[in-house]
């Protein structure tokens, strides 16, 4: 269970923009342990969706992973040659893109793209290839006489769930899911999220779930990783980060969220400011120029990451005193000091 | 002053927004060239009152917004603003319903032209009231101050691509609200935003709406949402009102079988929580064949024979009004 | 900086700002070559008359009272020689660039005009206007071309008019039915709704929001019916359904035809025309493919 099948080790992808580069992820380090699903947590840009697309190697053209290591299963995938990645895609590691729409070809019937998989990458015979579709169909719980359905013919859901079918094809061990559920209505979503969940645990696999929303780390995910501006903020157990957050980008996003459970008159308190320009990053600590507990060191000193518990830990030097901020944090007040410094 | 009056300021009556789509080819496949988007909807709207239009997508609360705003004509049932249907009107009392009345967009990149700089931007309904250039630098600059956004000098000039989305859905509200409108729709204001700008956004719609007394329409498929910022919530489905009332008691003890299921289905924040199934049949509502009877029995869980046979009216139960055969 | 120059832009005045609006494809080198063939055939338009050394008309003599007829290039001053009736070919292919350019210019403007009133009225307006409007575009696209300009010539006094008009009665179809379907997704854009429930009018909404969008596409048409326009007059010229009175490429070619040029092996009298017409009518479409690119640019490699 605690065994490790993906080690990401000081990832950085660089973007080539014009003259210069931008470093999307710049030293981003965090564990998959087998059996386990991960939430990558954080805003647009912050590098989230960079990692996860980094791990299949399917960057954009203008994008370089410079520098780190990938290791899955004990082979760095940073370092194997573009056939060798090839062969592990769909097999050891598969994708479930944010819009289903985008990665299914309308033309062709939902059958027709699986048997694709199963057939040219998976080598499995005609008959089998459809015992498999079968299957697969049965597992994200479509009826199989849909299989002869166009992507245009199922609704939202339905074709997320066939996008779910189509990366369960050939038994990946890890599976990213980039936004799998952004796109869906809430009932939707709670239902793609189960299915999820119950395959996952059903054939023992890893999922990396890629998403902006923490409710839907909290309902679904084993470990939460935290990402800020391209660097890993916080992570841990989903427990421990949401319910003893030590960052204080992980507080805030915490307070900006609102919540069913709690009281009617809670006040919700966003983090002010933006997240910084990549291509000029602050010197320092990425999150200082939006963070209330910022003291001069964190405008100079870039943080390490400290351990606040056994397998938790924060990007923050003021990480030993997570439970003092954490008190001060819940406070509206606390938050309205950076107001200013929007612009 | 406005929410001192007693009689609703919106008045909607069996109001219906139904398309024809398709042609003679899916007619004779059988199915229905009519979709209706909304579908008999009877609602009040109070002066001052905010209210929240809850419901999945396609579930007629957008057409809903559109038909307020007189971007869509009913075609059928009457929509009446301030005492009068505006259906009839025409020029100069449209203009006037035009500066009374205004939307907040979902996604604030689509709702500015790219072209222009924000300036232009806010001064496009100042033109349209007919209000002098002379007077336009003041108001933008109190609309911009009103939506939080101070140091107007520093916007003013740039186009939209150069803000955040937090910031572009800032200057989207000042342009809905130079006119000072006494009613706004606001179209999942938040959904395309950033995490943690929501609040922020969240917070000056609260603030501003309290400060104008404002009358607002809140749209969203998130009660979490819906809930911070409106008192009452109408529970939509298929073009029809499923559950209206008080949002507190729709959050804490939803009636209608499909109120259930919207509540046990956001998501919250922490790690202890119920992973019960939900209590709602799997499949998307297909708005060119709903069932017949109640449109949301083929996913009710409670659905018995009755269902099907006779569509439930909006009943007063309580606090609220729920359509369904159970109440 | 970008950011400088868009500031500065709100100050420019209107001149500047159409000019923007068109937004000249000039960093494609096939569209910049395009608009130079361009800017060289107006320049030998408007100043025809200097350029020319005779009337291309002019039946011309030789010193000893000769008819001038057949000389061949160079000869006795005639750059490119002359026709079987003793007229300057030089001269000819300097004043058939006024026609050529004419029809093309009025064509283009004819077709980009109506294309576009047709395109924002039915797209922006729909229901019944959309139908009448559609319908009738599919009328004309039932409309075989060529025998429709050579009827209307027949009917008609012969003029390079004709082909004009036949262009605009025909050809605005396409561009009418691209912009409408462009309108289309403009109109349902986001800042449209939010011009409406300001109290923008409709007629302040298509010039301001949706227009703008579509001045590109307009010139993607419009240039494309350039060289459409010229082709057309060649044809109906070279047909014999062309203004005798005028000179243009086509009817050069035609006269040079009935002449039998190619028997005589007088390829100064047809090749040149010819080549014009190519160019013109090439440089036109190149320019129109830096449209393109800039309209779509996805679609370039």
């Amino acid at each position: 269970m605690t065994e490790t099948l993906l080690s990401v080790r000081d990832l950085k992808v660089s973007y080539k923009v014009g003259r210069g580069t931008l470093d999307a992820v710049d030293g981003a380090s965090f564990d998959v342990p087998r059996g386990s699903i991960v939430g990558l947590v954080g805003e647009s840009g912050c590098g989230k969706t960079t990692v996860a697309r980094a791990l299949t190697r399917v960057i954009a053209d203008n994008a370089t992973i410079s520098g780190g290591q990938l290791l899955f299963e004990g082979r760095d995938l940073a370092a194997i040659s573009e056939r060798e990645m090839n062969a592990m895609r769909w097999r050891d590691i598969a994708f479930i893109p944010q819009s289903a729409m985008n990665s299914l070809d309308p033309v062709y019937t939902v059958e027709y793209q699986l048997n694709e998989v199963l057939r040219k990458r998976g080598g499995l015979g005609r008959a089998q290839a459809r015992k498999r579709c079968e299957e697969l169909f049965e597992m994200v719980g479509i009826e199989t006489n849909r299989l002869g359905d166009f992507p245009h013919q199922f609704s939202g859901g339905m074709r997320q769930r066939v996008a779910i079918a189509l990366a369960l094809a050939l038994n990946p061990k890890l599976v990213i899911a980039d936004e799998p559920v952004t796109a869906l209505d809430v009932i939707v979503q709670r239902q793609i999220l189960d299915q999820l969940r119950e395959l996952q645990q059903q054939l023992g696999i890893s999922v990396i779930l890629v998403t902006h929303d923490i409710s839907v780390v909290a309902y679904i995910c084993d470990r939460t990783v935290v990402m800020y501006a391209g660097r890993v903020a916080e992570q841990g157990t989903m427990e421990a980060t949401l319910t003893q957050p030590s960052h204080p980008y992980t507080m805030g996003l915490r307070n900006a969220f609102p919540d069913l459970q709690g009281a009617a008159s809670g006040m919700l308190t966003p983090i002010n400011g933006a997240p910084p320009n990549l291509a000029l990053p602050p010197p320092g600590c990425r999150f200082a120029p939006r963070c209330p507990f910022a003291i001069d060191k964190c405008t100079t000193v870039s943080p390490e990451t400290l351990e606040v518990a056994a397998g938790h830990g924060a990007a923050c030097h003021r990480a030993d005193e997570a439970s003092k901020l954490r008190k001060l944090a819940t406070r509206t007040e606390t938050w309205m000091t950076t107001e200013m410094a929007e612009a | 002053m406005a929410a001192e009056r007693s009689d609703p300021l919106v008045s909607i009556r069996d109001a219906k927004l139904h398309y024809r789509v398709g042609g003679a080819l899916s007619a004779l496949r059988g199915l229905t060239n009519v979709v209706k988007a909304v579908d008999g909807v009877t609602f009040e709207i109070g002066r001052g009152e905010s209210v929240g239009l809850l419901g999945e997508s396609g579930c007629g609360k957008s057409s809903m917004g559109r038909l307020l705003l007189k971007l869509e004509t009913a075609t059928g049932g009457e929509i009446v603003f301030d005492g009068a249907d505006i259906a009839g009107l025409k020029g100069q009392e449209l203009r006037n319903y035009r500066a009374r009345t205004q939307l907040i967009f979902q996604n604030p990149f689509d709702a500015v032209n790219p072209r222009y700089t924000i300036r232009a931007i806010l001064a496009e309904p100042l033109e349209n009231a007919g209000i002098a250039k002379a007077e336009h630098e003041t108001k933008i600059a109190a609309a911009l101050e009103l939506v939080r956004l101070p140091q107007p000098e520093q916007y003013l000039d740039r186009y939209p691509h150069q803000l955040s989305g937090g910031q572009l859905q800032r200057v989207v509200m000042a342009r809905a609200l130079i006119l000072q409108p006494d009613f706004v729709v606001a179209d999942e204001p938040v959904s395309m935003l950033d995490v943690s700008v929501r609040a922020g956004v969240l917070n000056v719609f609260r603030d501003v709406r309290d400060r104008l007394g404002l009358t607002a329409i809140y749209i969203s498929h998130d009660l979490a949402l819906v809930r911070y910022v409106c008192e009452r919530t109408i529970v939509m489905y298929l073009g029809k009102v499923m559950e209206d009332g008080p949002t507190e008691d729709i959050v804490h003890e939803p009636l209608h079988p499909y109120s259930k299921a919207l509540v046990a289905a956001v998501p919250v924040p922490h790690p202890d929580q119920s992973h019960d199934p939900l209590p709602i049949g799997r499949g998307a509502p297909d708005p060119r064949n709903p069932p017949s009877g109640c449109v949301f029995r083929d996913r009710c869980p409670k659905a018995f024979d009755r269902c099907a046979s006779e569509t439930p009216l909006l009943r007063e139960v309580g606090s609220r009004k729920v359509a369904c055969h159970l109440f | 900086m970008p950011e400088n120059t868009m500031v500065e832009s709100t100050r420019e005045n209107i001149v500047t700002r159409l000019f923007k609006a068109l937004r000249l494809p000039l960093n494609d080198p096939f569209a910049v070559f395009g608009l130079a063939v361009y800017a060289v055939f107006l320049l030998t338009a408007v100043f025809a008359d200097q350029i020319a050394p005779y009337d291309p008309t002019e039946i011309l003599y030789t010193p000893d009272y000769d008819l001038a007829a057949d000389l061949r290039p160079g000869e006795q001053g005639h750059v490119l020689g002359t026709t079987s009736l003793g007229r300057d070919v030089f001269s000819q292919i300097v004043h058939g660039t006024r026609s050529a350019l004419l029809i093309g210019v009025t064509a283009a403007f004819m077709v980009a005009l109506i294309g576009s009133i047709v395109g924002l009225v039915s797209g922006y307006f729909g229901g019944w206007v959309d139908a009448v409007l559609m319908r009738l575009a599919d009328i004309a696209f039932g409309i075989p071309f060529l025998p429709f300009v050579i009827v209307l010539a027949a009917f008609l006094e012969p003029s390079i008019w004709n082909v004009v008009l036949a262009m605009a009665l025909v050809l605005w179809r396409d561009t009418g039915r691209v912009i409408r379907s462009q309108v289309l997704t403009l109109r349902s854009r986001g800042y449209v709704d939010a011009a409406r429930v300001s109290g923008s009018s409709d007629f302040k909404i298509i010039l301001r929001h949706i227009a703008p969008n579509i001045l590109p596409l307009s010139f993607l048409y419009g240039s494309i019916a350039i060289g459409w326009a010229i082709l057309t007059e060649a044809s109906i010229s070279f047909l014999g359904f062309g203004d005798p009175s005028s000179i243009s490429w086509g009817y050069m070619l035609q006269d040079a035809f009935a002449s039998q040029a190619l028997a005589k092996q007088s390829y100064y009298w047809f090749v040149p025309p010819g080549l014009c017409i190519i160019l013109v009518v090439s440089a036109g479409f190149f320019i129109t493919r830096g449209y393109e690119n800039i309209l779509f640019p996805k679609l370039g490699r």
